[in-house]
């Protein structure tokens, strides 16, 4: 093998979307190839885990990982991976912040399992099987990886140098975060590998925002026909873009649909959620209790819209676990 | 108290009060000599507009049972609307704590002028009735559940 740096990719629990993110490099993954040995990749190129495992510990230059940490074998792999790589970057929100498959931490293993083996409705399982660890038959025995409770980001498990946000991450941030590791000049380490500013900033209807805003009804994006040229939060709309960081040049925005938060928050913000929280409840056009009630009624799912990408991250973490 | 887990339990309050009203009843109670319970751990704010959710959420992470915020009356704001601020904010960040399994009477707002010694006293009090009666809040992610292979539901 050529004595280019090595270079791996991993998936945890996520999406498929960020391997094709590293693919929409297009022509430019030629130069990827051109400047690095991708080592591992299993959603690619058909390298094993005992691979891997023979590779020396700090051999590969850096590995990408994407997807959040659901499971024990998911664990084991970053915690390998973690050893063999001088760079262990979290790549896209799930890795990141927990993404959506974050969302899980309002549930707990139970109630998933109890909804996908049980309650779904094309399930028939009236003898109420389950996966297990382990299982065996005929003393042969087959295992499968543990099943947590809660739904962890990459940093939560392992050491992590670099994070680079998005769902997915755009081709530019990716780009720039390739050069940048092979340039050799390594910017601090827990650098998130974008702008360390809000999207507002780079919004293309920056100019439309208010001085004040002052909203009296907060809008559904299926509701409205929204203006394709005025501030989102401006029309009642619940875009993210305040809490958000700036790098992914404002795509949905552009898209005529309001932010949700991928790219996660700046660098002086601990909680993504709590941020936007207080931003939107600070726009609130009344100082009567009853119709300021009346008034945040119309957000169907607070979570779900302020932590759609950073449940895990955030400073709860999950919803209270029930305890037996 | 019934439930053996609960008894003894003494809960731990984060109190945000505000500088100019709240802070000054509390401080009014201590040279009135008036007893209250001591489970509060009071932090002076200028204003309960200043209570950023974040503060509330790191309470409760770092294992607080319940965080009260005391603020001025309505149009009493030494910043003309501050209070409505954090009235607006604590509507929706309620809704969000019970979404995430936090009871409501674990989170609380009043209003309490500065010569109200006698309803801070009160508040703080029902406030620690009501959280002896939940019990702690334990909301530790428990880091066991990560340490081995797990079994299944």
């Amino acid at each position: 093998m050529s004595d280019k740096p090595k270079v791996a990719f991993y998936w945890c629990a996520s999406c498929g979307g960020c391997e094709e993110a590293v693919v929409d490099l297009a022509e430019k993954i030629l130069d990827v190839v051109a400047a690095v040995d991708i080592v591992f990749w299993p959603v690619a190129l058909d390298f094993k885990r005992k691979d891997v495992e023979a590779m020396e510990d700090g051999s590969i230059l850096a590995t990408f990982v994407n997807g959040a940490i659901r499971t024990t074998e998911q664990e084991e792999m970053v915690e390998l991976l973690r050893r063999k790589s001088q760079l262990l970057i979290a790549f896209g929100s799930c890795s990141h912040l927990g993404g959506i498959p974050g969302l899980a931490n309002l549930w707990d293993r139970r109630s998933v399992f109890e909804t996908v083996y049980v309650e779904s409705p094309s399930t028939e399982n009236p003898d109420r099987v389950f996966p297990e660890t382990e299982h065996k038959e005929d003393g042969y025995s087959v295992t499968l990886p543990g099943f947590f409770n809660t739904v962890r980001t990459l940093d939560q498990v392992v050491d992590t140098d670099y994070y680079i946000p998005g769902c997915a991450p755009t081709p530019k941030i990716i780009w720039q975060a390739v050069e940048t590791l092979l340039s050799g000049e390594l910017p601090p380490k827990g650098t998130v590998l974008a702008p360390d500013y809000a999207l507002c900033e780079e919004c293309p209807r920056k100019d439309t925002k208010p001085e004040t805003l002052a909203l009296t009804e907060f809008k559904r994006p299926h509701e409205v026909v929204i203006e394709e040229d005025k501030c989102l939060l401006a029309q009642g709309l619940l875009c993210m873009g305040p809490a958000t960081r700036a790098g992914c040049e404002a795509l949905c925005i552009k898209g005529n649909m309001p932010c949700t938060g991928c790219f996660g928050p700046t660098s002086r913000v601990k909680d993504q959620g709590a941020k936007f929280l207080a931003a939107i409840t600070s726009m609130i056009d009344s100082n009567d209790e009853a119709k300021i009630a009346r008034i945040v009624e119309r957000i169907p799912d607070p979570v779900g819209t302020f932590y759609r990408y950073s449940l895990p991250a955030s400073l709860l973490r999950r919803k209270k676990l029930e305890t037996t | 108290m019934a439930d053996e887990r609960k008894t003894g339990f003494e809960p731990k309050i984060v109190a945000f009060f505000c500088n100019w009203c709240t802070y000054l009843a509390a401080d009014l109670a201590g040279t009135a000599r008036m007893k209250h319970a001591p489970n509060a751990r009071v932090i002076r704010v200028m204003c309960s507009g200043r209570v950023d959710p974040q503060f509330v959420l790191e309470a409760f992470a770092k294992g607080a049972d319940g965080v009260l915020i005391g603020g001025c009356h309505p149009g009493d704001c030494h910043y003309q609307e501050g209070n409505y601020k954090a009235l607006r904010r604590y509507n929706l960040l309620k809704r969000m704590l019970k979404d995430m399994g936090i009871e409501e009477e674990r989170f609380r707002l009043e209003w309490i002028s500065a010569s109200e010694a006698e309803r801070l006293k009160w508040a703080v009090d029902d406030m620690v009735e009501k959280l002896k009666a939940l019990g702690p809040l334990n909301l530790a992610v428990p880091s066991e559940d990560f340490a081995e292979g797990v079994s299944v539901a």
